[in-house]
C-alpha cells in the first residue's frame, strides 16, 4: 500500500510534540516511581517495621492488612487517572498533532 | 476410571487437642467429565470459527488488530494468571495467612509498569514481537535472532513449569496418568494455536478468565455467607479458629519467637501478621522487581498489544486486566483465609503439604454442606477452571515463543523478509507443532525435576533481559545494535546464571542433613520414652527412611556440582536487573551508531502519536 512518509526529524522539533511528550514523560515516569516506591514500602515495612504492622486498626484488621489492601486500590486509582488524563489531554495534543500532518 | 479418586494421607502436624476427621478430596468423575468436556467442546468451536478467519500472518499473530480493548483486558487476566496464582496464592494464605496475601499484591502492582511504560509504545512501535520492537533502528538480523532466543528462553522456562504443574494437578485431582495428562494438555493446546492462532488463543483465554472469575466469585459468596456476609465477623473467625491457633502455634517460626520471648500469645491474631512465609525481606524486595520490570518484559503479555487496532485500546485492556487481576487476588484472599477456617490448615496439609488443593477441598466442603451433588458440582466447576486456565496459559507461551522463531528467525533472518502469507502462516502454523511437541516432551521428561525455580527464572530473564533493552530502545537516543545485544545477552545469562547456584536448586547434602536432623529428633523422642507405643512402627519406619534418604544423597551434589549455595536469594531480580541495564547502557556507549541515533526521532514520534502505523499493521 502507497506508505505517506513523514520528516520525523522535523515532527520531532514540532514544538507541540514536544510540549506532548515533555507532559507524558513526567506524568508517566513520575507516577511510576510513585507507585513503585508505595509498592516496595510494603514488604520493606512487614520486615522492619512489624510491631505498626501489627497494630489493630478496625476490630482484628491490623495496619499490615489494610496497607496490603490498599495496594490495591491505589493501583486501581492510578490507572483510572491516567486513564483520565490521557483521555483528556495526551489524546486530544496526539490528535491535533496527527491531524495537521495528515 | 471407575471409582472414586480418593486421596487419604496422614497429616504430618497432627492435632493431639483436636480430633479431626479424616480429609479426602475427590473429584466425582460423573460430574467433572461432562463440565470437561463442554470446555474442549466449546474451544474446539472456537478453533474453528477462528481458524477460517486465520488466513494473513496477522491474522495468526495478532488476530488481525482486531480485538478491542475490553476482550483484550480479559485475554490479559487469562493469559497471566496462572493455575499457580490460583492454587498456589489460595493455598500460601490458608497456611501462613498474611504473607499469601502480601505475596500477592506484586502481581496486580506489576501492571502499573505495563500500563505507564510499555503498552501503548509498544503497540505503536510494533507489529507481531519483541524482535519487532527492538530491531527498529538496529542491525536487524542479530537483534532478531538474539531477541527470538530470549523469547523462546523465557517462553519454554514458564511453559515447563506449567506443564509440569498441569501433569501434576490432572494426577491428583482425576487420577490420569501424569503423561497422559500433559499429552492430553498439550495436544489441545498445540491445536488451538497451530489452527487458531491468535484469534482461538485470545478467545480461549477469555473463557478461561470468565470461568476463573466465576469459580472464584461463587466460592467466595458461599465463605462471606458462612461469616454473615460480615467483614468483621470473618477477621473474628479466623483469629479464634482452633485449628488456625494450633497450626500457627506449631510452625517453626512461631516456636522461635516464643523462645525468643517476642510471641504474641494471640496466635490467632498472628496469623494475620506478616513474617510465619516470607522470612527473608531482600528476597521479597527481589522477587518484587522481578514482576514490577518482567511482567512487562514477558513476550506473550507483549504479544497481546499487537491484537488491538490502536494505543487507546491497549491502554484500556491494561486497565480492564487490571480491575479483573486485582478483584480476583482479593477473592483469592477470602478463599485462602475461608479454606483456612472451614476446611482447617491441617486438614489441607493432609492432602497436599504445599497447600495447592485449599480452593479445591473448599469448594467441595462448601457445596456439599448444601447437598453432596453441589459439593461434586462446585469441586468439578473448579477443576474444569484449573484446566481451562493451564489451556490459556500454555497457549499463549506456544504462540510467543513460534512467533519469535518463524516471524523473526524463519521469515526475517533466514529468508530476509521475503516471504508470502501463505509461506508466513505455513512457518508459523509449523512452528506452533514443533515448538507445542517440544513443550509435551519437555513437559514429560520434567516430571520428577524440581520446577519450582523455573518461574523466578522466566521473571528474572524478562525483567533483567528484555524489559532493559525494550524500555532503552523505546526511550534513549543513544541505544543501537551492540546495546540490545549485550543487554539481552548478560541480562539473560545473569539471570540464569544466578538461580542455578541459588537456594532453589536442590542440593543432596542439605537433604541429607535435613534427614538427619529429622531422624536425629525422632530417635531423641523414642529415647525420651516421648512417642506412644501405637506410634512406634510408624516412628520407626519414618527413621529407616529417613536414613535411607540421607545415605542416598549424602555427597551429592547440585546439577551445577555444588555442595551449597553460591547466591543466597531465590529471585536473582536485585542484582541480575541493574547489571541488565548497564550492560545495555555501557555498551551502547562503547559502541555507538550515528544511524540508530538518526532514527530515534522517528521511533519517538511513533511511539508517542502513532503516527505510520498503518504499515505496521499492513506491513
Amino acid at each position: 500500500m502507497a506508505q505517506k512518509t513523514y520528516d520525523w526529524a522535523a515532527i520531532a522539533k514540532d514544538p507541540r510534540f514536544i510540549e506532548l511528550h515533555e507532559r507524558k514523560t513526567r506524568f508517566l515516569f513520575g507516577w511510576w516511581i510513585f507507585s513503585t516506591a508505595y509498592y516496595f514500602l510494603l514488604p520493606i515495612g512487614a520486615a522492619y517495621a512489624p510491631d505498626l504492622f501489627k497494630i489493630q486498626v478496625l476490630g482484628r484488621v491490623n495496619f499490615g492488612y489494610a496497607f496490603a489492601l490498599s495496594q490495591f486500590f491505589v493501583s486501581w486509582g492510578l490507572a483510572m487517572y491516567y486513564a483520565k488524563v490521557a483521555n483528556r489531554d495526551f489524546d486530544r495534543m496526539t490528535r491535533e498533532l496527527v491531524q495537521e500532518l495528515g | 476410571m471407575k471409582k472414586l479418586i480418593t486421596i487419604l494421607a496422614v497429616a504430618l502436624l497432627a492435632t493431639p487437642s483436636l480430633a479431626l476427621a479424616a480429609n479426602t478430596l475427590k473429584a466425582n468423575p460423573y460430574v467433572t467429565l461432562p463440565i470437561f468436556g463442554i470446555i474442549i467442546a466449546v474451544t474446539m468451536g472456537v478453533v474453528i470459527w477462528s481458524a477460517k478467519k486465520t488466513k494473513s500472518a496477522a491474522d495468526f499473530y495478532t488476530a488481525g488488530g482486531g480485538i478491542t480493548g475490553t476482550q483484550n483486558g480479559w485475554a490479559i487476566a487469562g493469559d497471566y494468571m496462572s493455575a499457580a496464582s490460583f492454587l498456589g496464592i489460595s493455598g500460601m494464605i490458608s497456611l501462613y495467612g498474611y504473607d499469601g496475601f502480601m505475596y500477592s499484591v506484586g502481581w496486580l502492582v506489576a501492571y502499573i509498569t505495563v500500563l505507564l511504560i510499555v503498552a501503548e509504545p509498544c503497540r505503536n512501535a510494533g507489529k507481531y514481537t519483541l524482535g519487532d520492537i527492538l530491531s527498529f533502528r538496529t542491525e536487524p538480523k542479530p537483534v532478531r535472532a538474539v531477541a527470538a532466543v530470549a523469547t523462546v528462553a523465557v517462553s519454554t522456562f514458564y511453559l515447563t513449569a506449567q506443564m509440569v504443574g498441569a501433569g501434576k494437578l490432572m494426577q491428583l485431582l482425576l487420577g490420569i496418568q501424569y503423561t497422559y495428562a500433559i499429552v492430553g494438555v498439550g495436544i489441545l493446546m498445540v491445536g488451538y494455536v497451530v489452527f487458531g492462532g491468535m484469534t482461538a488463543t485470545t478467545w480461549v483465554q477469555i473463557i478461561k478468565a470468565g470461568l476463573l472469575m466465576t469459580g472464584a466469585f461463587v466460592l467466595s459468596i458461599l465463605v462471606a455467607i458462612k461469616s454473615g456476609m460480615n467483614p468483621m465477623r470473618f477477621f473474628e473467625d479466623i483469629a479464634t479458629s482452633p485449628y488456625i491457633i494450633d497450626h500457627v502455634k506449631l510452625l517453626p517460626i512461631y516456636l522461635r519467637e516464643l523462645e525468643g520471648g517476642k510471641a504474641t500469645l494471640d496466635a490467632g491474631q498472628r496469623f494475620l501478621e506478616p513474617g510465619l512465609f516470607l522470612t527473608n525481606p531482600l528476597d521479597q524486595i527481589s522477587l518484587g522487581m522481578a514482576l514490577v520490570l518482567g511482567t512487562a518484559g514477558m513476550p506473550h503479555i507483549l504479544m497481546r498489544f499487537f491484537t488491538v487496532p490502536t494505543a487507546q485500546a491497549a491502554r484500556k485492556s491494561v486497565i480492564v486486566a487490571m480491575f479483573i487481576i486485582g478483584s480476583f487476588y482479593i477473592l483469592t484472599t477470602l478463599l485462602g483465609f475461608g479454606a483456612a477456617i472451614h476446611v482447617t490448615p491441617q486438614g489441607i496439609q493432609a492432602v497436599d503439604k504445599g497447600g495447592n488443593m485449599a480452593a479445591m477441598m473448599l469448594a467441595q466442603q462448601l457445596g456439599g454442606e448444601f447437598s453432596p451433588f453441589l459439593g461434586d458440582l462446585l469441586l468439578a466447576f473448579l477443576c474444569a477452571v484449573a484446566f481451562a486456565t493451564i489451556l490459556a496459559v500454555v497457549s499463549g507461551l506456544v504462540l510467543a515463543a513460534s512467533a519469535a522463531i518463524a516471524h523473526d528467525i524463519y521469515v526475517n533472518v533466514i529468508k530476509d523478509g521475503h516471504a508470502d502469507q501463505h509461506e508466513q502462516v505455513m512457518a508459523a502454523r509449523i512452528t506452533s507443532l514443533c515448538v507445542g511437541t517440544a513443550g509435551i516432551i519437555i513437559g514429560i521428561a520434567a516430571e520428577k525435576q524440581n520446577v519450582a525455580h523455573l518461574v523466578a527464572l522466566a521473571f528474572a530473564v524478562a525483567s533483567s533481559g528484555n524489559l532493559p533493552v525494550v524500555v532503552l530502545s523505546l526511550f534513549w537516543r543513544k541505544m543501537n545494535t551492540a546495546g540490545v545485544i549485550a543487554g539481552l545477552v548478560v541480562g539473560t545469562i545473569v539471570s540464569i546464571g544466578l538461580v542455578m547456584v541459588s537456594p532453589n536448586m536442590t542440593y543432596p547434602e542439605k537433604v541429607a542433613d535435613n534427614a538427619k536432623k529429622a531422624y536425629t529428633k525422632l530417635e531423641g523422642d523414642i529415647a525420651a520414652g516421648k512417642v506412644a507405643p501405637e506410634a512406634m512402627d510408624k516412628t520407626v519406619k519414618t527413621i529407616e527412611a529417613k536414613k535411607a534418604e540421607e545415605t542416598a544423597n549424602r555427597g551429592g551434589t547440585s546439577m551445577l556440582g555444588l555442595k551449597k549455595e553460591l547466591f543466597p536469594l531465590k529471585n536473582p531480580g536485585i542484582v541480575s536487573i541493574p547489571v541488565g541495564f548497564l550492560a545495555a547502557i555501557l555498551a551502547a556507549l562503547v559502541f555507538p551508531s550515528r544511524r540508530s541515533e538518526e532514527m530515534f526521532d522517528e521511533v519517538y514520534v511513533r511511539q508517542n502519536t502513532g503516527l505510520g502505523m498503518a504499515k505496521a499493521i499492513d506491513h
